[in-house]
């Protein structure tokens, strides 16, 4: 009988990294199922997460209740995180996604400006506030970014491509603390 | 170059891909005459104004969009998703 | 010569530089051309094609002539505009395009042979006879063109790109900008304010116009100050607005440190996509030279220029200054050159009519009909309204008007319009989309006039957004007329009067273009290269159409100008390519098993973006194919461990999934039952194959899709489109979990025994699938074999495959087995004829590759009709089959197939190989690939022929499955 060992997607690859009161970390992991409604379900769905505090979200936005979170993942789809899925009978179709994503926090003074050099989108407040969640590209990565704060991020992308991911977003950290140290 | 993805919002053009014209959307039933699926798979239009083609939000949501562009002006006049373009903001969900 | 008192330099902060090699000492807050000029130097380099000498000849970004290369170390940059570089301590300049030295270069000669080098030279004398072009002249035109040169080191500077967002972006900081940019915030919406200089003012800096009783310096600093202090206000100093593009995007290069010695992680240049819900173009406006004999000595500027050297810099660019000007710009020099104590020489004013009242002498009606000074100017020699002059002066500062700087208004094909009271094109209404032009771009050039038009461009931008502008007071400036009678060239003189600096057009080769008919200015630019330097034609563009004009008898409005494309400045490839290099070119995606792989000395392949083990060598071996022989021995002998977890893998469930599948598939999936595996054909809708791979049935309504590694995403969209275009209704949802399991192959005779070692597994039919537990771990194992063996796949939760791929492989090896990599997994499937996408590579039908049968008679597909039309079946089709070389040889993927006999050529082309391998089973090469009818063919002869890599051989046509045909192995 194998004895396995889980390892996360960045063990040993990569430490926390804080510049500029900045910190680029990978979040622990953690159950992520994707609810997906099958037509005309809409109604049964919701019925299967009331019991969770969460309903299904529209799109750009989540569904949170203590800690469980269901967040907005694309046309049809949503990813509950942080506890196991409810039954959804024959509502929506449930996929375990738990082990596909590396999930990456990007917080402090230097997260917005580090992230408007790897995604395309408007980050300011009157179009990204606090809550919003959206799928966009990590550069050239699939990308499931949250603001989870007012200056803080949640980042989810492939798991496969977390050093990558890792790389680049430390490397743009690296520049902003450059240009914050240098250039004042 | 930017389109409003109706679940998305407004998106740089490199989130999307690419098709062709949306003449891919009248696939001729099984059985049809050759020179229907000759016109199906082939025979395209490429005109200088309105156009109607196809792409995908693949670095968004997956909706696969038809898109009312011109091509002189380069006006974007419609962005709407094949599936169900009456479908409510929580898509076909409900 | 640096002026006492004047200029906005700080002066207790001398810095250091070198120019070609000598050391100077300027101040901070000089540009390198001011700090050249302060230190008495005029030559700064050489012209592109006749290697004249050639002076700085304006004060901004606009500069064709002073170019030089920056040095630091492998960040040498070349065709630096040295009225853009600012100074900085260590700072080393070196001119280019000259040899040996600025003073003395050979090429020099080319001026010399200048008769022979007219418009069109490279047209007429290049074209015979043909074969000397590649051998004799393209060598050395190449030598003797190019400006600057690279360091020819790998770059190691860091550039960046970066995305920003705006209600209002106002490009140009100078009176109209500052006005667009404080009413647009005071308003609150969010701005951009994008200037190109290291400075925000504009001409307010290096005229010291005044604004509301305020020094122009002055008054900036005031707004700039109320702007900084706004959160919704974005500075951006050093960044020129390059190019606009649609749906209010622009891109813009940040000169980030340029300005100061590389420091880690700080970027040399950014660029930036800028997105703007309304755009305020405020970017001003170009002086213009004038054309007369020899205008391009060094010491000859453009008259703003000498303003803006001696306000700004501190700086007199000559000790005896002339002026000579079409409008009133000159007086304004002039005065200002003695208010600071600058003796000047005379002031030309090429109109008869002008006012002759000044400090100074005044010629009137003049005209320049000779300059004098070889490496600098000396004198020039006046035709005037009452005789003529000989005019002993060491700078020239000449005005021909201004240019309105119209170049983003064009970027989506806007067609400037001409004004005949300017004398200048302006912007076409509504251009560019959301964008509106104000200021001296617009055609406005008084303060006072720059002021009003910014604040209403922002008003009306501010409206569009739905926003209201705060009242606020018209500032108070001058607001002069502006008046000037157009000089476009000098007439009746000998010598050549110039008009691109950079690239050495004269008036004369305008003129011989329109003589030879290339009359059109499309076709001038492209015969004379007028417009086509590093500067595209800021300075000489309307100068040589003005040419051009009075040469064809049109006017200036029907001759047009030539097109202005993006970017408005050069843009390093560096910063376009920004983030681009080494491990930023493309994601690198990593298995489980990859340190694993790497422990064991595994070289890394890339498969895609995957990095895949290509073998695990032993000590003892010396070579790849000694590691692959025995990896496939192995498994064909005991059990061999894979990683497979690269093959994309699609969850797809819903009580329609099966139809969907049916829908997709050649084959059909709604009768697999359920706990078995099915290898299922994707076609496109176009009859070829699209991608193959095996299916499990899961549950009743549960599937679960593999496809080949290459074509995970491709398929992923296929389904999509297939979905929303033609059953969006039904109801079926698929997501990838490619990345959620990690999945290994193990295969070969004992590959049931080592499966027995992980506790209770079920007794698999071959095609079976169930789930399992490995521990407290949920698993998924598949009877499937892409080997031939007896063959598992076992799947666990990505997390948990690290510790699976070591553990399995610890267990093969106390069997006398192994891990195996990508080339014995390619050795395997070739032995067993399983085709990849060398062989579905996109021309290839169901057909070709034997599987014409898997299209089902019983239903619809995508891909059915059109894989049944003429010519994608039949004996004219290049089929599958398999090669074996007669000899020992080794064959080649890429190689051609043709009949014994026939000639080698493409007629005769039989077909063509997609795969090879050395067989250690059968002691043979090994090949797959397409052969006209060769299905009919097996037993045959045919000459393979790889003209490439010189292969020449005859090998035997065979069927395509080499090892076990009748798969007792893989049922075992």
């Amino acid at each position: 009988m194998p004895d396995l060992i889980a390892k996360s997607a960045l063990a040993g690859h990569a430490a926390a990294l804080t510049l500029g009161d900045t910190t680029l970390a990978e979040a622990p992991m953690t159950t992520i199922t994707s609810i997906a409604p099958f037509p005309n379900k809409g109604k049964a769905v919701d019925a299967a997460l009331k019991p969770l505090g969460l309903e299904f979200p529209a799109p750009n936005t989540a569904s949170s209740k203590d800690g469980a979170r269901l967040l907005w993942t694309g046309r049809q789809q949503a990813f509950l995180i942080g506890t196991a899925a409810p039954d959804m009978g024959d509502a929506a179709a449930v996929t375990d996604q738990s082990d596909g994503w590396v999930i990456l926090t990007l917080s402090g003074p230097l997260a917005r400006d580090t992230l408007a050099r790897l995604v395309p989108l408007d980050l300011r407040d009157a179009a990204f506030p606090v809550g919003t969640t959206t799928r966009s590209g990590l550069n050239h990565m699939a990308l499931i970014l949250t603001r989870t704060g007012d200056a803080a991020y949640e980042i989810m992308t492939f798991r496969s491509m977390a050093r990558t991911a890792w790389h680049e977003l430390a490397e743009a950290l690296e520049t902003q603390a450059a240009r914050l140290d240098q250039l004042a | 170059m930017r389109l409003t993805c109706p679940l998305c919002g407004e998106r740089d053009r490199r989130e999307f891909y690419y098709y062709g014209s949306d003449d891919y959307l009248n696939r001729p039933s099984e059985g049809a005459a050759p020179d229907a699926w000759d016109d199906y798979l082939h025979l395209r239009t490429n005109p200088a104004g309105i156009t109607h083609d196809l792409w995908y939000h693949d670095m968004g949501c997956s909706s696969w969009l038809r898109v009312t562009r011109n091509t002189v002006t380069h006006e974007i006049h419609a962005v709407e998703a094949i599936a169900a373009p009456k479908a409510s903001a929580r898509g076909a969900a409900k | 010569m640096r002026i006492e008192g004047r200029g906005q330099i700080d002066r207790t902060k001398p810095v250091r530089f070198s120019f070609d090699g000598r050391d100077y000492t300027g101040f901070k807050g000089d540009i390198l051309a001011s700090a050249l000029l302060a230190n008495g130097v005029k030559l700064v380099g050489r012209s592109f094609k006749y290697h004249r000498p050639r002076g700085i000849l304006t004060a901004g970004s606009e500069e064709p002539n002073a170019m030089v290369e920056i040095l630091e170390g492998n960040q040498q940059t070349p065709n630096t505009r040295a009225t853009v570089q600012e100074l900085y301590d260590g700072l080393k300049a070196r001119s280019q395009n000259r040899f040996p030295a600025l003073s003395f270069d050979v090429m020099g000669v080319n001026d010399l042979a200048a008769p022979f080098l007219s418009a069109g030279f490279y047209y007429k004398t290049f074209m015979w006879p043909r074969p000397f072009w590649e051998k004799l002249y393209e060598p050395i035109i190449r030598r003797a063109a190019g400006l600057g040169r690279l360091s020819g080191k790998h770059d190691e500077g860091h550039y960046e790109k970066a995305w920003a967002f705006c209600d209002i972006l106002v490009i140009g900081a100078g009176p109209t900008g500052l006005m667009a940019a404080l009413t647009a915030a005071r308003a609150g919406a969010d701005v951009i304010l994008a200037d190109e200089d290291a400075r925000m003012g504009g001409r307010l800096l290096a005229d010291l116009t005044g604004v509301d009783g305020k020094s122009g310096p002055d008054w900036v600093e005031s707004v700039l100050a109320e702007l900084r202090a706004l959160p919704n206000v974005r500075l951006m100093s050093r960044t020129s607005v390059t190019g606009a593009y649609d749906d209010g995007t622009f891109g813009a290069l940040e000169r980030v440190s340029l300005h100061r010695s590389p420091a880690p992680h700080l970027p040399r240049e950014c660029f930036w996509r800028i997105v703007a819900g309304q755009t305020v173009l405020a970017a001003g406006a170009l002086e213009r030279p004038l054309a007369f004999p020899d205008n391009d000595r060094p010491g000859i500027m453009l008259a703003g220029a000498v303003r803006a050297y001696l306000n700004r810099y501190g700086v007199a660019a000559g000790k005896r200054v002339t002026l000579i000007a079409n409008n009133d710009a000159a007086r304004l020099t002039a005065r200002q050159l003695m208010a600071a104590g600058v003796k000047v020489a005379a002031i030309l004013d090429t109109r008869p009519d002008a006012s002759a009242v000044e400090e100074c002498p005044v010629y009137l009606g003049s005209t320049i009909t000779a300059t004098r000074g070889r490496l600098g100017l000396s004198g020039v020699t006046v035709a005037h309204a009452a005789g003529t002059a000989t005019i002993e002066t060491d700078c020239l500062a000449m005005s021909g008007g201004w240019n309105p700087t119209v170049h983003l208004t064009c970027h989506l094909n806007g067609r400037p319009v001409w004004r005949e009271d300017i004398a200048a094109f302006v912007p076409a209404p509504n251009a560019v989309p959301r964008l509106t032009p104000a200021g001296a771009c617009n055609g406005a050039f008084s303060t006072a006039a720059c002021l009003a038009e910014g604040a209403d461009a922002a008003r009306k931008a501010l409206a569009a957004l739905g926003r209201t502008a705060p009242p606020m007071a018209a500032p108070k400036a001058e607001d002069a007329p502006y008046t000037l009678t157009p000089f476009w060239q000098t007439p009746d003189v000998k010598g050549r009067q110039w008009l691109d600096f950079a690239n050495d057009v004269t008036t004369k080769d305008v003129r011989l273009s329109a003589q030879e008919n290339f009359a059109s200015v499309e076709h001038m630019k492209r015969y004379t290269t007028q417009g086509m330097a590093p500067d595209q034609g800021k300075n000489s563009n309307v100068g040589a159409l003005a040419v051009l004009a009075d040469a064809t008898g049109r006017g200036i409005p029907q001759t047009g100008t030539t097109t202005f494309r993006p970017p408005y400045t050069p843009v390093s490839i560096a910063a376009m390519g920004a983030g681009g290099r080494g491990a930023g070119f493309a994601p690198q995606r990593f298995l489980t098993s990859d340190q694993a792989s790497r422990d064991r000395g595994a070289p890394m392949i890339e498969a895609g973006l995957w990095y895949r083990p290509s073998y695990f060598p032993k000590p003892h071996e010396k070579t790849w194919r000694e590691a692959c022989d025995r990896e496939v021995l192995m498994v064909r002998a005991s059990v061999g461990v894979a990683d497979v977890s690269t093959l994309g893998k699609i969850d797809i469930q819903g009580r329609d999934a099966a139809r969907f599948l049916d829908l997709v598939y050649t084959n059909t999936f709604s009768t697999l039952p359920t706990g078995r595996v099915r290898y299922g054909l994707m076609l496109r809708e176009d009859g070829h194959v699209l991608d193959d791979g095996t299916t499990a049935r899961l549950g009743e309504n549960h599937y679960l899709m593999t496809t080949t590694t290459a074509a995970a995403g491709l398929v992923m969209r296929h389904l999509d489109f297939v979905h929303q275009a033609f059953c969006a209704d039904w109801d079926v949802r698929f997501i990838s979990v490619t990345e959620t399991w990690a999945q290994f192959a193990i295969a070969g005779p004992k590959a049931r025994d080592l499966l027995a070692t992980l506790g209770t597994m079920p007794d698999l039919p071959f095609m079976g699938v169930a789930p399992v537990t490995l521990g407290s771990v949920n698993a998924r194992l598949f009877r499937i074999s892409f080997s031939g063996e007896q063959g598992y796949e076992l799947a666990v939760p990505t997390r948990y495959g690290e510790a699976l791929f070591r553990d399995l492989v610890a267990r093969a090896e106390t069997m006398g087995g192994g891990p195996y990599g990508m080339e014995a997994l390619n050795v395997l499937r070739i032995e067993k004829g399983f085709i990849t996408h060398a062989e579905i590579h996109g021309r290839t039908t169901a057909f070709d590759i034997g599987m014409e049968k898997m299209v089902s008679a019983k239903k619809d597909c995508i891909g059915k009709a059109a894989a049944a039309r003429p010519g994608m079946t039949g004996p004219d089709r290049e089929q599958l089959v398999g090669l074996k070389p007669l000899s020992d040889a080794a064959i080649t993927a890429g190689a051609h197939l043709f009949t014994p006999g026939d000639q080698v050529k493409r007629e005769n082309d039989q077909g063509y190989v997609t795969s090879v391998g050395y067989s250690p089973v059968l002691n043979a090469w090994l090949g797959l690939g397409f052969l006209k009818n060769g299905r009919a063919r097996h037993g045959e002869r045919i000459r393979l022929v790889d003209h490439l890599r010189g292969i020449d051989l005859l090998c035997e046509v065979t069927d395509p499955v080499f090892h076990d045909k009748e798969g007792v192995k893989l049922r075992a």
